[in-house]
Parts: structure tokens; sequence; C-alpha cells
């Protein structure tokens, strides 16, 4: 029954994801020369804009660090969105999104937590500190690593998807509850002389550089984002026309 | 539905069932830290509170796994999606079953582990009162993960790496709770009510989202 | 300060090698799920919408 009802809904979205293939070799290349341009355009102005006079040239981090941590948490929105889009719409395109986004947030997140702790050693010396907002980031990795694995324990490919979403949607529920408590837990065990990673303002020296960083990590994520929907479309398929060979065969036999 | 909640509580309390081995397993993990730390009792005494809410929420995360996984092999979770009854009912009534069943005793021998941390008479009331106040909270939120790994054969460790990151809210403000009834200058009411306001908050979105996710992996 | 370039360069070689890990990740995904695909059409298996659309989507 379930078979005959997903062969049905497959075979009536199947218009959608093969105009989304199309659409992604057309779009792709675009993507990636943009993206190219923007990374050498933020990496010379990262290089060439000068130090910071109080964090001498660790700010230059500032210009990866940054982009990676908002990207980890616009990747996990992508991926509500998508899980919202999966739940309530029944869009095939939303889970392949969903799927696809969360090893690359959880990259960018790992990102996120490498350079924030190679510039908490020359800043704070020490490679880690509770601060809130490093702790919620790694409480975000982990939530990301584990609809990773939950989604790699499940086999087939529909009901890990609508699973996982629900997940999402109550992780994405969730984060602003963990942010908070971090932050109320982290003024109650530490005193306030922590060195803050904002400063008062930013300088608009700095501006500029982190804006194109940001810009080409967005443009980056979006073209890795679009490959990897493609993979998955890809891998179905694959899937789907190895059972179809095995049961072609399986007819054969019978036949013979 | 009360038919419901005695069945479950009945099924857990009987031998096999997480009662036991959960409060075993709270007990165990408590009385390890010691040998961990080392017997200094004030050290003990002032990180009690702590080794008895990580304790009691890891005890807590060994019987989720079970919540719906006995429904599903025998046959009556299918019983359970196609009743009348709405199904978010059904899984608030098995969290509250599953919570009496294992939550409750876990409140309970925490006085007596409370005494083995060398903690006064107050911080055990606190710690009492909290544990009481969030484990219901850890339970809705594992039922989320619970019928999220339902089907799968082994489910039970997902559930926890799923489960405890999300429970960390629990734990922060449950642990700042007692912390603030021990020492003076902190109030204890306000970490305390944000602990009930996060427990009744997991009350609605853990039953909606569990129904969800067992609705899904069903078909 | 020259301990301090040590920490940029490592930040900026830890981003090179994830995002690079990333991108060659995505690109060896991609030809292997491809390399599949052709091999299924060389075995002459298709999928059932492709040949009633003329194999379009390809």
């Amino acid at each position: 029954m379930s078979e005959n009802s997903l062969a049905i809904r497959k075979f009536s979205d199947l218009a959608n994801p093969t105009r989304f293939l199309a659409l992604a070799d057309r779009v792709l290349p675009w993507f990636a020369v943009a993206t190219a341009l923007l990374f050498a355009a933020g990496l010379w102005l990262s290089f060439t804009t000068e130090g910071d006079y109080q964090q001498g040239e660790t700010v230059r981090i500032m210009y990866v660090h940054v982009p990676a941590a908002w990207l980890a948490m616009m990747c996990y929105t992508v991926m509500a969105i998508s899980a919202l889009g999966t739940l309530v719409w029944r869009h095939p395109l939303a889970d392949v999104s969903a799927k696809a986004a969360a090893p690359i947030g959880a990259c960018f997140t790992f990102l996120a937590l490498v350079t924030g702790s190679l510039w908490g050693k020359p800043m704070w010396g020490a490679w880690w500190v509770w601060d809130a907002r490093l702790t919620s980031v790694f409480v975000l990795f982990l939530m990301y690593l584990g609809l990773i694995a939950l989604n790699r324990a499940m086999d087939d490919p529909a009901r890990s998807a609508r699973v996982s979403a629900v997940l999402v949607l109550v992780g994405f529920v969730n984060i602003p509850i963990i942010k908070f408590s971090v932050e109320w837990w982290n003024t109650l065990h530490q005193p306030a002389s922590v060195l803050r990673l904002d400063g008062p303002t930013i300088d608009p020296e700095f501006l500029w550089p982190l804006f194109s960083m940001a810009v080409a990590f967005t443009l980056l994520f979006f073209t890795l984002h679009i490959a990897a929907m493609r993979n998955e479309i890809w891998r179905r398929r694959v899937t789907s026309l190895r059972r179809q060979a095995v049961r072609s065969a399986g007819r054969e036999a019978q036949a013979l | 539905m009360i038919a419901l909640f005695f069945r479950d509580l009945k099924l857990s309390v009987r031998a096999g069932g997480g009662t036991m081995i959960g409060v075993l397993f709270f007990m165990t993990v408590v009385a390890v830290v010691p040998f961990g730390v080392g017997p200094d009792l004030n050290l003990l005494s002032r990180i009690g509170p702590a080794m008895l809410w990580i304790g009691a929420l890891l005890a807590s995360l060994l019987g989720l796994d079970r919540l719906f996984q006995a429904e599903r092999e025998d046959g009556s979770l299918d019983l359970l999606l196609m009743q009348e009854t709405p199904l978010l009912m059904t899984v608030f009534v098995k969290c509250a079953a599953h919570w009496a069943a294992t939550g409750l005793p876990l409140v309970i021998a925490s006085p007596l582990l409370g005494l083995f941390m060398n903690m006064n008479e107050l911080a055990i009331g606190a710690t009492m009162l909290t544990l009481l106040a969030g484990t219901p909270a850890i339970t809705f939120i594992g039922a989320v993960g619970a019928a999220v790994a339902v089907a799968l054969p082994r489910g039970g460790l997902l559930v926890s790496i799923l489960v405890l990151p999300l429970a960390i809210p629990v734990l922060i403000f449950g642990v700042s709770a007692v912390y603030a009834a021990i020492e003076d200058p902190a109030p204890f009411l306000p970490p305390f009510m944000i602990l009930m306001a996060i427990t009744l908050f997991f009350a609605v979105i853990g039953p909606v989202a569990a129904a969800a996710a067992l609705r899904h992996s069903a078909d | 300060m020259m301990s301090h370039a040590a920490f940029v360069f490592a930040s900026y070689a830890v981003a090179a090698v994830t995002v690079a890990g990333l991108v060659f990740w995505v690109i060896g995904d991609g030809r292997a799920r491809q390399r599949e695909l052709k091999e299924f059409e060389a075995a002459g298996i298709r999928r059932r919408s492709a040949e009633a659309s003329g194999g379009a989507g390809r």
C-alpha cells in the first residue's frame, strides 16, 4: 500500500527534481565563478587592511571566523525552512535540501569553532573558554552531528527525511532557549572581566573585508548546497535504478 | 487514557521494566563520582547538587528508547495510532507514565544520594524540588528522540545523542536554582520559575513533535 | 607579533583545508554518482519517466 502511494507521489512530482537538475546545471558555474571572484577580493582586502591597534594581526582571523559563524546559523535556518517544507507542503526537494545542508553546516560550524579557538588563544590566553557564544555554537555543532548520525542511520530516505525534519524543527525552537540559558549560566559562573569578542564599535576599515568575506562565504554555501542537492538527487536515482535492475533481474530469473 | 497510564506504569514497574535499572544506574553514577574527584567532603558537598543532576539526566535518558519501541514490536503502536483519541494525548499520557515510572523514583532516591555527597538539608530539599520540576522536561524532550528513533534497530544510543544537547537548558536552570538556594545572595525563584517554564514548554512541544514523528515513521 | 601571525595563518589554513575538503567531497560525490548513472544507462536500464519524456532530464 505504502509502496504504491509513494510511487504515485514520486511519479507526479518527478518534473520538479528534473527541472531542478536542469536549473542547477545552468546556475552552478556562475555561482562558482562569483564565489571565486569574491573570495579573491575578500582575501586581498583582508590581508591588505591595517591590523587593529589593540588586537594586532589577530583581527584578520575575524574575516574567517565571523562568516563561518554566520553560516553555521544560516545553514540551520535553511534546514528548518526545508523541514517545514517537508512536513507542511511535502515538497519533494525540501528533504533533499535538508539532508544536503547538514554536512555543510557541520563543516562551517567546525570552522567557526576552530578559528574561534585560534583567536581565543592569543586574546584570552586559552584555547577554549566557556564563553556563552562559544558554548552555544558548540551545542549547535553537536546538534548537527546528531542529525547527520540520524540521517545515516535510516535507510529509507522518505521516512528519515520526515522524521529528521521533526527533529530539526524541535532543535530550531530550542536554539533560542539554549542561547538564553547558556548566557544566564555564563553570567552566573564567569566574572565579567573577559574580553568580549565584539568591540564597542567596528571600524569601517574592517567592515569592507568582513563584508566581502561574508558574502563570499554565503555564496560558497549556496554553491555547495545546490551541488550537494544535485548529488543527493543523483544518489536517489541510482538507488531506485539499482532496485529496478534487481527487480527486472528477478523477473527474468522467474521467467526462465 | 487513565487505563493506558496504569498499564504503562505497571509494565515498567514489573520485572524487566526500567524503574529499578534507572534508579540503580543513578546511584552507581553518583557513587562513582567520589572515586574520580577524591573523598574530600567539602568538595563533594559543593559539587553534590550538580552531580545529582547529571546522574538524574543520564539515568532518565537510559530507559527512553523503550518508550515506544516495545509498542512497536508487539504492534500496539499501530492501534494507538489508529484509535479515536488524538495521538497527542496518547503520547502525553505515555510520557507521564514513563516519568512516573522512571523520573519519580529518581527524585525519591535523590535525598539518600544527597546524604552520600555530604549535602545539607537545604541543598537536599532544593535538589529534590528542582528534580521534581525538571525531570518531566527531560522525559518530554526524550519522547521526541524516542519517537524519532523508534524505527531504528539500535536507536538507544542515538536517542541520547539527539536529546542531550536539547536538555542542556534544563540542566543549567536546575543546577543554578539549587545553587541559588544554597548560596544566599542569589535569588532562588527566577531560575526555578524559568525551569518550570521550560518544563511546561516542553510538555507542549514534546508530545506535538513526538506525535508528528510517530505518525510519519509509521507509514 | 610573530606568534600571532602564526595563529592567523593557522586559522586561514584550517579554513582553506575545510573548505577545500568540502568542495572536493561534493565534486567527488557528484562524479561518482554520475558515473553510476552512466553505468546504468550503458547497461540499458533507464528510468521509466526518462523513457516517457525522452530522457529530457539529463
